[in-house]
C-alpha cells in the first residue's frame, strides 16, 4: 500500500488490486462511521481510494501504510436484481471475443454475482466487477454518440449500466428498464460502491 | 407563481444558478459544482444580507438582464461590469434597490469572465442533493438560464450591508497558480516536470466550468502505461494525451484516467475563474503545508 499526497488536504491510497481497494474502502467507511476518521469524500476507484478533506493527511498516510486492512466483510446488503433483455447490438461481438455463443454470454453474465467496485463517469454509473479476467473485452473502436439509458454494457473487466443517455464506447449487450439514478428518490443512486448486483434475463417482448 | 420571482429578459452567453455546490457525493460520480469564484459569490450575498449558502447567478462574459416581480436588493460582483436599473447606471459591488418590475441589466465583463448577481432572499429553485447549483458536466440542478426563465426568490430576512462599495480583487493580468507536485508527477519525464513550472502557458478559449484548459508546451510522459481510473480533486492538473495541462474546476469529473501532475492550491482557483483566454499562466511549485 502506498499513500500519495494530493494537494494540501487529500491522500490517494494505492493498492495492488481491485479487491484490496474494495477492502480498504470498506475499512475507511467503517472508521468514518465509528468516528475515528473525519473526511469529506471517500472515493474508491480501480486500484485506489481517494480521501479528500483531511485535517492531517501526512499523519493518516503514515498510519495507513502500516495498518492491517481486513478483507472486505461479507456484505450484509441485499442483492439488487436488474431485469435485463439481452438484446444489445454488440452481443455477437462480445460472444466472438469470449469464444462462445451469444446464448452462452447471457448464461455466463446472468450467473455471475457482481459488486460495484466504484462509481464515476456520470451520477449513478457503477463499475461492476465479478467476471473472471478471461472475459475482459476492449472498448469499441468507435464510440457511439448516443447510448440509450438503461443500456447494459461491458468494457475491460467491468459491466456498467448507463443511468441516462450519453455518448459511450462500451460494448452493449442488453437493456434494463430499472431506473439507476433519480435525484428525487432517496438514495438517488441505486448502485453505490459495495452494492451487490445480479442481472436477471427477461424476454425481449 | 408567487411575486417573489425573477424573470429572465436576457440570459446572456451562459448564466447559471450557483451556490456552495454539492460536495460529499463524489463516490456516486456526482461533481461538487458551485460558484467558480466563491469569494465573489460570498461577497455579493453578504452585500444583500443573504447567508453564504444562498444561490446567486453566475454570468459568463456578457452578463444578463432580469426583471424582479417584487422590490429586491441586488449586488453585482466578480468580473467588473456596467450595471443599470431601467437604463440608469448604478453601483457595481454595492447593494442596489431594484423596484418591482424594473429591469436590472448586468453588462458585459469589462475585465475578467464571470460576474455574480445576488438577490435578497436568494434564488430558491428546488435543490438537488442539497444544492441549487447547475452542474454542466452531469446535468444536475437547474438548466442554464434562457430568455423567459422565471426563477423563484426566497424571503429576505436580513438587512443588507451598509456599505457604499465593497473592494474586490481585480481579475488577473497574469494567472499565478501555486501547485504542489503529484500524485502522478512520476509519470512524466524530468524535462516535462521542469517545463511545467518554468515555461509559459496561456489560458485556452476552450476553458469552461469543468476545467481551465491551457496552451503551451506539451508535457511528455515517461511511461506509455494506461492509468486505471482514480479519484481526482478540485484543482487537480490533469494531463490528457495532447500534453496540455487542464486545471479541474468545480464541475470536474470525480474520477479520471489521465495522470495528475500537480494540484493547484484552492485559494488560487477563484482567480482562475476570472482569467480570460490568452491570459499568461505561471505554475509555481510550493511546498505542501
Amino acid at each position: 500500500m502506498r499513500a500519495l499526497p494530493v494537494g494540501d488536504d487529500a491522500l490517494l491510497v494505492e493498492v495492488a488490486s481491485g479487491e484490496e481497494a474494495q477492502a480498504l474502502h470498506a475499512e475507511l467507511l467503517r472508521r468514518r462511521t465509528e468516528g475515528s476518521l473525519s473526511v469529506r469524500e471517500i472515493v474508491p476507484a480501480a486500484r485506489t481510494v481517494l480521501l479528500d478533506g483531511l485535517a492531517d493527511p501526512a499523519r493518516l498516510a503514515s498510519e495507513l501504510t502500516t495498518a492491517d486492512v481486513p478483507p472486505a466483510p461479507p456484505r450484509a446488503r441485499e442483492v439488487v436484481e436488474l431485469p435485463v433483455r439481452y438484446d444489445g447490438p454488440d452481443l455477437a461481438d462480445v460472444a466472438a471475443h469470449w469464444g462462445v455463443s451469444p446464448h452462452e454470454v447471457v448464461r455466463i453474465h446472468a450467473d455471475t454475482e457482481f459488486s460495484v467496485a466504484f462509481c464515476g463517469f456520470a451520477p449513478g454509473f457503477g463499475y461492476l466487477t465479478g467476471l473472471p479476467p478471461r472475459y475482459d473485452v476492449p472498448r469499441r473502436a468507435t464510440p457511439r454518440t448516443a447510448v440509450p439509458a438503461g443500456a447494459v454494457a461491458l468494457a475491460g473487466p467491468y459491466t456498467g449500466v448507463y443511468p441516462r443517455s450519453s455518448p459511450g464506447g462500451w460494448q452493449l449487450i442488453g437493456t434494463t428498464d430499472t431506473v439507476l439514478w433519480d435525484h428525487t428518490r432517496a438514495p438517488a443512486a441505486l448502485l453505490s460502491p459495495g452494492t451487490r448486483v445480479r442481472f436477471v434475463p427477461v424476454g425481449s417482448s | 407563481m408567487t411575486d417573489r420571482a425573477l424573470s429572465v429578459v436576457r440570459a446572456g452567453a451562459l448564466t447559471t444558478v450557483q451556490d456552495l455546490g454539492r460536495p460529499g457525493h463524489a463516490h456516486l460520480g456526482v461533481p461538487r459544482s458551485g460558484a467558480l469564484d466563491g469569494p465573489a459569490a460570498a461577497l455579493v450575498n453578504r452585500l444583500v444580507g443573504n447567508g453564504p449558502e444562498a444561490a446567486v447567478l453566475e454570468t459568463t462574459v456578457n452578463g444578463c438582464a432580469v426583471r424582479p416581480r417584487s422590490t429586491v436588493t441586488v449586488a453585482v460582483g466578480g468580473a467588473p461590469c456596467r450595471v443599470t436599473v431601467d437604463g440608469r447606471p448604478v453601483a457595481w459591488s454595492a447593494p442596489v434597490r431594484v423596484p418591482a418590475g424594473a429591469l436590472l441589466d448586468v453588462g458585459a465583463a469589462l475585465s475578467g469572465v464571470r460576474s455574480y448577481v445576488a438577490v435578497s432572499g436568494g434564488i430558491t429553485v428546488e435543490p438537488v442533493l442539497g444544492s441549487r447549483s447547475t452542474d454542466l458536466l452531469s446535468g444536475l440542478g437547474p438548466p442554464p438560464l434562457a430568455d423567459g426563465t422565471v426563477l423563484p426568490l426566497g424571503r429576505s430576512t436580513q438587512l443588507h450591508a451598509c456599505v457604499d462599495v465593497a473592494p474586490q480583487p481585480a481579475p488577473p493580468a497574469e494567472l499565478v497558480l501555486r501547485v504542489t507536485p503529484g500524485p502522478r508527477d512520476d509519470w512524466f519525464t524530468a524535462a516535462a516536470v521542469h517545463a511545467f513550472t518554468s515555461r509559459a502557458y496561456r489560458v485556452s478559449p476552450a476553458s469552461n466550468r469543468i476545467g481551465l484548459r491551457t496552451e503551451g508546451p506539451a508535457l511528455e510522459r515517461a511511461t506509455t502505461r494506461e492509468l486505471p481510473s482514480e479519484g481526482v480533486v478540485l484543482g487537480a492538473v490533469q494531463v490528457p494525451p495532447d500534453g496540455r495541462p487542464v486545471v479541474f474546476l468545480a464541475d470536474h469529473p470525480t474520477t479520471g484516467g489521465y495522470p495528475v501532475i500537480a494540484v493547484v492550491r484552492a485559494s488560487d482557483l477563484p482567480a482562475a475563474a476570472q482569467a480570460v483566454p490568452g491570459t499568461p499562466i505561471r505554475f509555481v511549485a510550493v511546498r505542501r503545508r
